[in-house]
């Protein structure tokens, strides 16, 4: 009887729950498709190319911005390597594209606090540019890039 | 129903207004542009709906299993290393879009889960097990295994430091 009480209460909690996450996420997809839609990405390639660290902050800005599944990030960091972008400046897209979220952060502040989404996606921006820069410089370290 | 949880509701609800809202002033700035992204949203919305099952299934297995008490063992403030360990692996092998991860940690965070947990969670999910073989042929193995080790090692120091801004509860 208890046992039943407890699954019927946790139901009926994920259900609430449920019910209240549900417009932010179609209210996120309608965004991100949006976004997608409308973000241009042929003029990307045409911001870099002045540098280790200003490349980093423009490729960490434009997947900051951009959104959707991280394959799209591959494919779009990908061609722009192919078309002489640095390897410094596609990492930091590709890190921040998963780690930082400004379409999201109405959602992420929503349901997890301001103050904490407005900090990790922050830190989040910084750390991509670290990991960016450590990342190559590693390879080039150990001569593999 | 908690005030919190109310302002979260009308929130969410108003959030969805507001995109509605763009959508609409997109429609009459670019009517193509926009019925494409209308097109896109329902693609996606089809490729989400099986990992919103499993964010209810999870939510609905948390709320069973996860008491205040297990919370603090293993992802609350006494878990130590194996609080970091369990919020790295289950960020890696966590699926589906970030925003529906949202509410289990919303969930967690009410039961106890340390904020550093949660920004480590969030971080650890850079790693998709599923997508390393495109990576890896894009970018070779040496790039994939190196950008990996920097991507969890900052997951912690990523979750240290929101932890560090954010001393008391959020």
């Amino acid at each position: 009887m208890q046992t039943e009480n407890h699954l019927q209460q946790s139901l009926q909690k994920t259900i609430r729950t449920f019910i209240n996450i549900l417009p932010v996420i179609v209210g996120m997809l309608l965004a991100t498709s949006l976004v997608i839609t409308l973000f241009p990405e042929d003029i990307s390639t045409g911001l870099f190319g002045n540098g280790d660290i200003p490349d980093a902050i423009t490729g960490a800005s434009i997947g900051s911005i951009a959104a959707g599944h991280p394959l799209a990030s591959y494919l779009l960091a990908g061609e722009m390597l192919s078309g002489g972008v640095s390897l410094i400046a596609v990492t930091a897209l590709m890190v921040t594209w998963v780690t930082v979220g400004i379409v999201q952060l109405p959602a992420e502040a929503l349901m997890l606090g301001t103050r904490f989404a407005i900090y990790r996606n922050i830190i989040s921006f910084g750390i991509a540019i670290i990991i960016a820069l450590l990342t190559v410089y590693s390879l080039q370290l150990f001569g593999a890039a | 129903m908690p005030r919190k949880q109310k302002r979260s509701t009308a929130g969410g609800w108003l959030f969805l207004a507001v995109v509605l809202t763009g959508y609409g002033l997109s429609f009459l700035l670019s009517p193509d542009s926009t019925a494409e992204a209308f097109t896109f949203f329902r693609r996606i919305m089809r490729q989400v709906l099986p990992v919103l099952g499993l964010v209810f299934l999870l939510l609905f297995i948390a709320n069973i299993l996860l008491t205040p008490g297990k919370i603090n063992r293993y992802l609350g403030k006494e878990s130590g290393v194996k609080g970091w360990l369990v919020s790295v692996v289950a960020g890696i092998l966590s699926m589906g879009p970030v925003y529906a991860w949202y509410a289990v940690m919303a969930e967690l965070q009410q039961k106890g889960m340390r904020t550093a947990l949660i920004a480590t969670f969030l971080y650890s999910r850079a790693v998709k097990l599923p997508l390393l073989p495109l990576m890896i042929y894009y970018f070779g193995l040496s790039y994939t295994l190196v950008l990996c080790l920097y991507l969890v090692v900052f997951s912690v120091i990523n979750g240290i430091l929101v932890e560090r801004l954010l001393p008391q509860k959020i």
